[in-house]
């Protein structure tokens, strides 16, 4: 919360001296005393388990730069030569390539979070945008990174993702010729993904701490969106929710070190073992599976403009969700309609990942004539687009919400919360 | 210059006996503001421009294709800037083909005489089709004799295209692009 009183006593002459001057003790000591919710559940431990994946990210990446070469004829080489001959190599890398795949996972679960208990209404709509920043600068990197090992995927989907570019109307061709640095995906092009995949995750870096500054400005928000009012109502981030995230973090990484140790390439598509080659497109192009939902929608539509537009539009309208949303009720407990409606849209949001693996005209589910996933993907991005542009809309302004707890400590102890809580 | 001094700590009081000219300071605030903006542009044109491409990308010359190398029914693909060119040479049944769609029907309009380079003859040779193998919808390659036009098929997005490398169904918006060049002689031509 705003401001909350700081404890912090430096103990020592030194500690003193540094305080009168640059306060940095009393900042990581307030981080710590701050209060928090305190009925914070497991959802909202993804938080500290992101801030490990881009340390992760930053740490094995500049490692890899190291002993990596951005140059057509030796990039996928150099990143053979890491697995290899490089000690530990074998090891480094897939931290950093399935590292780029949990990063995304996690991301995803604390967006979900943020979604279903209503996290974007205010007062926290710019923690959300910011949020939203980052995933998006998050894409951009994982695109330019996915291109370095330089195999056919990287080459292909390079090409597919710059070609966005080229379907902008009059400048197209040349925007897309001055992102490349040619005519064509080469080595200008690989080149400056580099240097760009080496800056990207610093400007992240920057957008979490805004994020993280705007946290604590207007406080978390908690699984029953009831707004902290007593002291009852928090407990000091350490030792509690320092704990809490420890645990979590542990049962998380043991997920990464499964896919590090025993299935490194799992989350990776095997065509990106054979070196790009641009006169050959693989037989099926399809992203790193992060990706998938948005490639669907991509494909939804038969034109090339309408498909690209639809595409941003799904990120779009999540910056523009805390409008869009028009329920007071932050919480999904206590909205019974709106409640099922989210985990259909989670269940099509699934589905769109399915159909950006599938083939367009490939059968996916043998009813009738036979839907194909081009018709699937069609049904699944017009209902994620309604979710946010027709039913939250309507649902806040129809939706009869439940009874809500008069506040955090109440909704913990029920009736013990008569006794005193000290 | 003592004076100065003292002139200095009591700057926001008014000089002399007149009020501060608004008007005047907001002109010198908005022309420092505008030599100062068109200075940062000068500087970052270069910043922009050094992504575009380099003389060398430029120069990437032209290259020459014997096209009797190619026999009936083959296909040769080779690099031009970084992109590949298709030289079909085409069946009688495949220019037959071409010639007699009714190119109404097709979303990019375009007979198929008028996807071909005249020779020094000053007629088309229609046995021979130039043109840059790389799918207008986002790039891929597609590959030949495939498709529901018995021409070049995208397997990334599902375009088809004829004999004639005519856009026929799916996203891409265009034909095929034909690259310019040159007949050289009756069975060489030059590209770009």
């Amino acid at each position: 919360m705003a401001g909350h009183p700081s404890t912090y006593e430096p103990q020592y002459a030194a500690t003193r001296w540094l305080d009168q001057r640059l306060p940095v003790i009393r900042m990581g000591a307030d981080f710590m005393t701050f209060p928090s919710p305190r009925n914070l559940n497991y959802w909202w431990t993804f938080g500290g388990i992101l801030s490990l994946c881009l340390v992760s990210q930053i740490i094995t990446g500049i490692i890899l730069a190291m002993h990596y070469v951005p140059h057509v004829d030796m990039a996928f080489d150099s990143v053979q030569r890491i697995r290899r001959d490089v000690p530990f190599g074998w090891l480094l890398q897939p931290m950093h390539a399935v590292g780029a795949s949990m990063f995304f996972l996690a991301v995803y679960v604390h967006m979900f979070r943020g979604l279903y208990y209503g996290s974007y209404k205010a007062p926290r709509e710019l923690l959300w945008i910011l949020g939203c920043v980052i995933y998006l600068v998050m894409m951009a990197t994982a695109f330019l990174g996915y291109t370095l090992p330089w195999g056919q995927m990287s080459f292909w989907g390079a090409t597919v993702i710059t070609g966005f570019f080229g379907a902008v109307p009059v400048v197209g061709e040349s925007l897309q010729q001055w992102l490349l640095g040619g005519y064509s995906v080469d080595n200008a092009t690989l080149n400056r993904f580099f240097a760009l995949h080496y800056l990207l995750p610093f400007v992240i870096a920057g957008v979490v701490g805004l994020h993280i500054w705007a946290l604590h400005h207007v406080g978390q928000n908690n699984p029953i969106g009831v707004t902290p009012k007593t002291k009852t109502d928090t407990l000091a981030f350490h030792p509690f929710y320092t704990v809490k995230d420890a645990f979590a973090l542990c049962i998380f990484l043991l997920i990464f070190a499964y896919f590090i140790f025993y299935q490194p390439d799992a989350l990776g598509h095997s065509d990106n073992y054979i070196p790009a080659d641009p006169l050959k497109t693989p037989a099926h192009i399809v992203p790193e599976w992060y990706f998938l939902p948005f490639y669907a929608i991509l494909r939804a539509v038969p034109d090339k403009l309408a498909g690209i537009l639809l595409m941003f539009a799904a990120i779009v309208v999540l910056f523009v969700l805390p409008w869009l949303d028009t329920s007071k009720v932050r919480s999904m407990r206590f909205r019974p309609v709106a409640r099922p409606f989210f985990f259909v849209f989670i269940f099509f949001c699934f589905i769109l990942g399915w159909c950006g693996a599938g083939n367009p005209d490939d059968v996916a589910v043998p009813i009738g004539k036979g839907l194909t996933f081009k018709v699937l993907s069609q049904i699944s991005t017009a209902y994620y687009f309604a979710y946010f542009l027709i039913i939250l809309p309507i649902l806040g302004m129809t939706e009869k919400a439940k009874e809500r707890p008069v506040s955090i400590t109440k909704s913990v102890l029920g009736d013990h919360a008569a006794a005193p809580a000290e | 210059m003592g004076k100065g001094l003292i002139v200095s700590e009591t700057v926001n009081e008014p000089h002399g006996e007149g009020a501060v000219d608004g008007e005047k300071r907001d002109f010198i605030f908005i022309a420092t503001g505008a030599v100062a903006a068109l200075g940062a542009a000068s500087v970052a044109w270069p910043l922009v421009a050094q992504m575009g491409k380099a003389a060398d990308t430029l120069a990437a010359g032209s290259i020459e294709i014997d096209l009797s190398a190619v026999e009936e029914g083959g296909q040769l693909k080779t690099l031009w800037r970084g992109k590949p060119v298709f030289v079909r040479h085409r069946t009688a049944e495949e220019i037959a083909q071409a010639e007699n769609t009714d190119i109404a029907n097709c979303p990019d309009p375009q007979t198929d005489a008028e996807r071909l380079i005249p020779g020094p003859s000053g007629q088309v040779n229609p046995k021979y089709l130039v043109m840059i193998g790389v799918c207008t919808h986002f790039g891929c390659v597609p590959v030949g004799e495939a498709g529901d036009f018995d021409g070049w098929y995208c397997p990334c997005h599902g375009s088809h295209y004829d004999t004639s490398g005519r856009i026929r169904k799916g996203p891409a918006p265009k034909n095929m692009e034909i690259p310019p060049y040159e007949y050289l002689s009756d069975t060489v031509i030059k590209v770009g």
